[in-house]
């Protein structure tokens, strides 16, 4: 038995997906024990009923700011930690995550695990890890009695069932001082010719291209197929693509019906973005790269062999 | 003003291998500088460039054999190097963020940067959290996942571009001194030159130990403690296209047009 906290995640007004994950998370790990969600900045109230979620035993509203600083995060959940002394502290894995976790543990001098994709609490935490870009699985105890674990988007279903948990404000002084960043806005990116989230079929070439010159390949093949180039991330850090190409969390999310990815490994963060086409086809030299496991079509093959007669099929 | 660059030799498993208790045998990994750091020397070149009088000192926490990697870093034009090691850190399967923390604290003690940049992830073992780790243990400011960076180091601040999902950015002051993970695709990483290279004979890789950073073996304990590593089973139900290229081109076309994709 172990008490939680978990902290939920928002951004410009909206609750983000992983925070109804960490409620399934934190309720599982939490066993017996008490989940507590903490909401910090934005609508507080009008959160804390949309998260009034089935697991949630107690939830502290702290109302300062509008949006995400980490700042405020790091010493509201540090105020939380010293009040409610709960075992684990389980934050999302998102970029906001990588923005205040670390100094979270590192300032209550509890151990952190990133990246969970899987917990067991039976008289200490063992949580499940990928290493090597996902090529290895691994498993680590946690040789402390307490610990932070952030857990990856989109591994735990989201808790949609309803509950009653208390809803308390909790009573938070935040030291100014110790607040040394300020958001001064957001902003879209993006804004090009061609709009990869429209296209039915989309031909997605990845870092196993190479080199720029060979990206007329793909881009040939495309055009046979009548459909649109998109990229994985390297393509576009290397200046080879603009970034509207870019499938992926920090690119564009696209749910075309044909979804083939070309020398893409299939990293968690490029899936993020193209998980939910109908189908997927995987042209690939190693039969253990991760985009086979969410594949409907697998060719292991070298690309230069396969794509120019996929071209010829379609001439 | 000096800027400090994490740069970690990073391990990349060949696409068959094996695996020997708690590591991928030796034989199927190969070394290279981690992606993310190497947008991170760049970063930290650049600053030197545009402004006066900057030092770019890099720390790599790692055996003798992150020498041959570390060179590479000082081939683009970091200035000099230093490289932490110890007895102690050859026993430990997996160095966790707070032993890590602990190491480079004591680097930045000694170093007093004003700036210190590092990778959004080192790609084996990818925690993904050193950077804003030391920056809380450093009582430095920082920002995480930074796509743009406009120093103004006279005015003590950064202005910086953190990128967020979903193509959106936050624009962000960090009060300096910061450390700012850095994310790909922040500048274009140059190739080193042949100047570059040989100069980079003559620049100095520092060794350092625990002893010479005033810790003992206590600072390496990792709180971590990998207990199994294995090769995740496939979830895989595609169907998968077998014999050479060509028979795979053609079941695939015969899916495609099947499915109305590429029929005229
Ligand atoms: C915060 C954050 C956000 C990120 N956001 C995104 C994002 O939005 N989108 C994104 O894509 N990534 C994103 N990434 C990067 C991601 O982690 C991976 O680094 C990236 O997706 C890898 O791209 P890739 O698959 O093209 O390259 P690699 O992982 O290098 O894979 C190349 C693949 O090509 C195969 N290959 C090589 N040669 C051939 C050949 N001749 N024929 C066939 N196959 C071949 C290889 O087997 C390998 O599987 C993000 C990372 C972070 C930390
Ligand atoms: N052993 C190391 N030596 C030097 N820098 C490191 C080391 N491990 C991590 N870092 C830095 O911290 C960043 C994030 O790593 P990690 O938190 O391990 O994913 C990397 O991109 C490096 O810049």
């Amino acid at each position: 038995m172990s008490d939680v906290l978990a902290v939920a995640e928002h951004r410009r007004g909206e609750l983000r997906d992983v925070s109804f994950e960490l409620v399934t998370a934190g309720a599982e790990l939490a066993g017996d024990g008490n989940l507590h969600l903490a909401i910090i900045g934005g609508d507080v109230d009008a959160f804390a009923e949309e998260l009034s979620l089935d697991g949630v035993d107690t939830i502290h509203t702290v109302a300062e700011g509008d949006e995400f600083n980490h700042d405020v995060y790091v010493q509201a959940v540090a105020a939380l930690y010293e009040e409610l002394a709960p075992t684990y502290v389980l934050m999302g894995n998102t970029v906001n995550g990588l923005d205040y976790a670390p100094a979270v543990a590192e300032s209550l001098d509890i151990p952190l695990v990133t990246d969970a994709i899987g917990l067991e609490n039976d008289g200490g935490l063992v949580v499940t890890r990928e290493m090597y870009a996902s090529k290895v699985e691994s498993t680590v105890e946690v040789d402390a009695d307490n610990a932070a674990v952030t857990i990856r988007s989109a591994e735990w279903e989201p808790t949609e069932a309803a509950g009653e948990p208390a809803i308390e404000a909790f009573d938070f002084e935040l030291d100014e001082s110790r607040v040394r960043s300020r958001v001064t806005g957001f902003e879209e990116v993006g804004g090009g010719d061609v709009d990869i989230t429209d296209a039915d079929v989309l031909v997605s070439v990845g870092r196993g291209i190479e080199e720029e010159e060979n990206l007329e390949l793909v881009q040939n093949l495309a055009d046979a197929l009548g459909a649109t180039l998109s990229s994985s991330r390297p393509i576009v850090d290397n200046g080879w693509l603009p970034k509207d190409r870019q499938v992926g969390q920090s690119g564009k999310v696209v749910t075309p019906k044909f979804y083939i990815a070309v020398g893409i490994s299939g990293a968690v963060q490029h899936v993020a973005g193209m998980k939910g086409a109908e189908n997927i086809v995987a042209i690939n030299t190693d039969p253990d790269a991760p985009i086979f496991d969410i594949a409907d079509y697998g060719i292991v093959g070298d690309l230069f062999d396969v794509v120019p007669e996929l071209i010829e099929q379609f001439e | 003003m000096k800027v400090l660059v994490t740069v970690k030799e990073v391990a990349e498993v060949e696409e068959d291998f094996e695996l020997d208790g708690l590591h991928v045998a030796e034989q199927f990994l190969e070394y290279d500088l981690n992606e993310w750091d190497e947008y991170a020397v760049e970063e930290a070149v650049q600053i030197a460039e545009e402004n006066d009088d900057v030092e770019v000192v890099s720390v790599t926490i790692g055996p003798e054999r992150a020498d041959e990697t570390i060179r590479m870093a000082l081939a683009k034009g970091v200035d000099r190097a230093i490289r932490v090691w110890d007895d102690a850190l050859e026993d430990v399967d997996l160095l966790d963020v707070g032993a890590k923390t602990r190491l480079l604290s004591a680097v930045v003690e000694e170093e007093d940067p004003d700036i210190v940049l590092t990778g959004v992830q080192a790609n084996d073992d990818s925690f993904g959290a050193t950077g804003v780790s030391l920056a809380s243990a450093i009582d430095f400011e920082w920002a995480a996942v930074v796509n743009a960076l406009d120093l103004d180091a006279d005015g003590g601040v950064a202005n910086v571009r953190r990128e967020l999902e979903g193509g959106v950015e936050e624009l962000t002051e960090v009060d300096l001194p910061a450390v700012l993970s850095i994310q790909t695709g922040i500048n274009e990483p140059r190739y080193a030159s042949l100047r570059g290279i040989r100069q980079a004979q003559s620049k100095e890789i520092k060794p350092l130990s625990l002893s010479d950073l005033g810790l003992d073996a206590s600072a390496v304990e990792s709180q971590l403690v990998l207990t199994d590593m294995y090769e995740p089973q496939t979830e895989s139900d595609a169907v998968y296209f077998e014999g050479e290229a060509a028979d795979q081109a053609a079941e695939l076309a015969t899916v495609l047009r099947d499915a109305g994709v590429g029929a005229q």
